[in-house]
């Protein structure tokens, strides 16, 4: 266990916790505004990668990509969210579970329709791909600093915008009691949908930017969406802060524990079953922690004020 | 069985900077109908809930029939015979009226930790919930489901189900909210065949139903009892005549 | 009191139809199936059929009648499943033990789970049976020994008191009948006795069952492991079936069918759940037959049915008969 490699894997870990967090804030917008619980909005980061993939055949360039990515992100959402979602605000979770099942299913066999079953990639930016050298002995990608950065700036807006703007206090207004912001004779559906693209918008963003790095293919959004979930309920539904701090613990943790599980369990135990405790302890550690933070917290960590 | 049957001391809640119920004090004899008067706002029924369980208290000791319950959980008062009506009516809405009542009845009836046999068939069970249907009146619906029951039936079968628990006390939270004449007078004359069977504790708006039943009254006001006594002594009280009753007692 | 009479509609009694000539068709269907088609393929596809049925019993149990909703159901069939499977593969392979271990260690489970889980309510308790259900889920990828991410084939099937009687396929499809038989009667009880009664009030008004006297917590917990230990049978058989288990029967997938299983049949009608899991199994396997793109249908099938068809294949029926003038 070296320190390098201890530095490499926060890094990675940090990474991986913002990239989380692109995806939890929509979920936990969207769910605390609107209590609606959107299973789909995995295959929407699934979606982004493989726009992005097919923006930069077309075009051959990455930021054309990125911008033609994003736009049709959004109206993809937008419309999932005019056709069906709409029509599941005022039904029951079961329900709204159910049908984004349906629509993970469909998705996923759809991208495995249109380009195929194989899985795809795209190519850094030139500017941006390589790595740097961090400290001595340490290289690390700048494509993933970038990913930290852009994350982080991302983060920094939404923040903003929820805490300065109009539209942010009425989406804080939402989270905590969205019946009592329509009585107020606020356009809730306009607002639903300006929360509910938004979101759109950032999952399709993470899916983009991680596409240079892990491979795209179908499915790619279920395990995300799982740990996205897991995010917003130790974060608390609704929070954005919760959010942000939740997504850098489990991107850390997870990442940490992956790395090192088999180390730390060498202290207490002989080789061999450490090795076979250790990766299933790492993959099994979000979820206990989750168990753990809801058995003293049963609301979260930090919830919208007015819930829990 | 001597001393009071409830007894509260020094109950307080605050809600941040709120405060609720503010040091409440209070008696409550065997037989008694104890009523609780006070403007809206004043705490009546945040001291209910504190009773019965539903919001744990911040300070104070509850004692029902000598044994501290401040700790134990609603269900658990509930099981040691302390029933209560909701102010906002409470009912299974899918289940029939009858039902309702039954599922006290077997609350009261032993364990309800058995898998087989049809519990809506229990003889038992459904003669003592009809029993309490008819005290209240409302045996002709017993086969209606609850939540199509109009407003004042629903206030009756809050009070059916709380019979059929078979109480060493009730708390009732403004049985006549929302109810017409008609319907206050039936409910009235049901708590006044009631009177001595258990203690009650009853907070109602409804000032001639207050006089008419109340052993004796108390008056709450931000969250502190004003003045307590009986209900003559209340009326003519000038503390309580300035705070609250005002012209309402002429 | 007939005027009373016909407007009871409260309780668990189901309208007549509902309650003889249902269960009936649906179960003299399903014992009819060797008899009209011997074939392995027919027997192997209706076993899976009963199998799910069982675990979607369970499941409609605690989500219709409990109102709690569990995003972790398969990992109690998974886990009656690898109960089973462990033990044949260190010789231990007789029903007599195989079974009341799955039982027992499904039940566990959920005794374990649901202790904690049950502290939550709404989409929070959604979440937690789902993380527990990806713990037992990662730790049977995990099992080297047994296989792994990848599963492990079991030889044969367990055997009854000695004799290899499962080997026939006739035989262990009736075995299975008489299992899902025996569950779905047992569901019928539960929900109509002093027990489901408390649970199905719990789940309409858990504040005035409280001020009842009744401690809602227990109740439901001991709905939930019930539930998990008729899983675990379901997971029993399921090794026995495809001769195979695998971390896949505990994925949240699987738990996601399970409950779009209930759901397509009816949630809270018990026959709903059998009938919603021979729907999805059946239509599944006829569509994945017709195109390998099947989930391009199913996937729309799904959202129609929540939007359009409320209470499932019940419910529409329900909705057709009362057409009938």
């Amino acid at each position: 266990m070296s320190l390098l490699l201890l530095i490499v894997q926060t890094l990675n870990g940090l990474q991986f916790g913002v990239l989380l967090f692109l995806i939890a804030a929509g979920l936990t917008l969207v769910f605390g505004v609107m209590d609606f619980i959107n299973l789909a909005h995995g295959v929407q980061y699934m979606l982004g990668a493989y726009l992005a993939v097919m923006f930069y055949a077309l075009t051959g360039s990455f930021l054309a990509a990125l911008v033609l990515a994003l736009i049709a992100s959004l109206a993809f959402g937008l419309l999932l969210e005019f056709t069906i979602f709409r029509k599941l605000y005022d039904r029951d979770h079961l329900e709204q579970v159910i049908a984004t099942f349906g629509i993970i299913l469909f998705l996923n066999e759809g991208v495995k329709v249109v380009w195929g079953a194989s899985p795809l990639s795209l190519p850094v930016p030139e500017a941006l791909s390589g790595s740097v050298v961090l400290m001595p002995g340490l290289l690390y990608p700048v494509w993933r600093i970038v990913i930290i950065v852009a994350g982080l700036a991302v983060a920094l807006l939404l923040y903003g915008l929820v805490t300065w703007t109009r539209v942010g206090m009425l989406v804080r207004a939402g989270a905590s009691n969205a019946r009592m912001v329509s009585v107020l004779g606020i356009d809730i559906r306009r607002l639903f949908m300006i929360v509910f693209g938004f979101g759109t918008m950032l999952a399709g963003f993470a899916g983009i930017m991680i596409a240079p790095i892990l491979s795209v293919q179908p499915g790619m959004g279920d395990t995300v969406l799982i740990l996205a979930f897991v995010v917003i309920v130790i974060g608390g539904i609704g929070s954005i802060r919760g959010a942000f701090l939740a997504a850098l613990l489990i991107g850390l943790v997870d990442t940490l524990g992956r790395s090192f599980a088999v180390d730390i369990l060498r202290l207490f135990m002989a080789p061999s079953p450490a090795r076979t405790v250790g990766p299933a302890l790492a993959s099994m550690l979000i979820y206990l922690l989750m168990a753990l933070v809801l058995y003293v917290r049963p609301a979260g960590l930090f919830p919208a004020k007015g819930r829990g | 069985m001597s001393g009071p049957v409830l007894r509260v001391e020094n109950l307080s809640k605050r809600y941040g900077g709120l405060v609720v119920t503010d040091d409440v004090s209070l008696d409550i004899g065997p037989g008694e109908l104890h009523a609780i008067i006070g403007p809206n706002g004043a705490g009546k029924t945040t001291l209910i809930n504190e009773i019965s369980g539903l919001v744990a208290t911040d300070g104070g000791r509850i004692l029902f029939n000598g044994a501290d319950i401040t700790g134990l959980p609603a269900h658990a008062r509930a099981a040691a015979g302390l029933a209560r009506c909701f102010q906002i009516t409470s009912v299974l809405p899918n289940f029939s009226a009858l039902e309702n009542v039954a599922l006290a009845a077997q609350a009261r009836d032993g364990s309800s930790f058995r898998f087989f046999g049809r519990a809506d068939e229990e003889a038992r069970l459904n003669a003592r919930a009809l029993a309490a249907l008819e005290e209240v009146g409302l045996s002709a619906r017993a086969d209606v489901a609850a939540g199509q029951l109009s407003h004042g039936e629903k206030r009756a079968l809050e009070l059916a189900i709380a019979l059929a628990l078979e109480p060493k006390m009730l708390l009732l939270d403004e049985p006549m909210a929302g109810t017409g004449h008609d319907e206050t007078a039936v409910l009235s004359g049901v708590l006044q065949r009631l009177k001595g069977r258990f203690p009650m504790l009853l907070i109602e708006h409804d000032m001639s139903v207050v006089f008419a039943l109340a052993d004796r009254v108390s008056v709450m006001v931000y969250g502190r009892i004003l003045a307590s006594g009986a209900p003559e002594a209340i009326r003519t009280d000038p503390k309580v005549v300035a705070a609250y009753l005002g012209e309402e007692a002429a | 009191m007939s005027e009373a009479a016909l407007s009871r509609k409260a309780g668990s009694r189901p309208l007549a139809w509902r309650g003889r000539v249902l269960p009936l068709v649906i179960f003299g269907l399903l014992a009819l199936v060797p008899v009209l088609s011997g074939a392995d393929y027919a027997l192997n596809l209706f076993e899976r059929v009963m199998i799910f049925g069982i675990a979607a019993l369970a499941l409609d149990l605690i989500v219709g009648f409990g109102g709690l909703v569990s995003f972790g159901h398969a990992a109690f069939v998974g886990l009656g499943a690898y109960a089973a499977g462990i033990l044949a593969f260190h010789g231990l392979g007789d029903t007599l033990l195989a079974l009341p271990a799955a039982i027992l260690l499904a039940a566990l489970f959920a005794a374990a789970t649901g202790a904690i889980s049950l502290r939550t309510r709404g989409v929070y308790f959604i979440m937690i049976t789902l993380a527990f259900g990806q713990m037992a889920f990662f730790t049977a990828s995990s099992l080297a020994p047994y296989g792994g991410d990848d599963g492990m084939t079991l030889r044969m099937r367990n055997t009854l008191a000695g004799f290899d009687v499962f080997a026939n396929e006739h035989v262990f499809y009736y075995a299975t009948f008489a299992a899902a038989l025996g569950v779905y009667v047992l569901c019928r009880a539960l929900v109509g006795s002093r027990f489901g009664r408390v649970l199905r009030g719990a789940r309409e008004n858990p504040t005035r069952m409280a001020a009842l006297g009744y401690e809602v917590f227990r109740y439901q917990l001991v709905a939930y492991v019930i539930a998990g230990a008729i899983a675990g049978i379901a997971g029993f058989l399921l090794a026995n079936a495809t001769n195979f288990v695998s971390p896949a029967y505990m994925s949240w997938q699987r738990s996601g069918e399970l409950i779009v299983m209930v759901m397509f049949g009816g949630i809270g009608t018990l026959e709903g759940a059998v009938l919603g899991a021979a729907a999805y199994i059946l239509l599944s396997e006829y569509l994945s037959q017709w195109t390998e793109h099947w989930a391009l249908i199913f996937g729309p099938l799904l959202v129609a049915v929540v939007l359009f068809a409320r209470g499932g294949l019940i419910g529409a029926i329900d909705r057709l008969r009362r057409r009938r003038p």
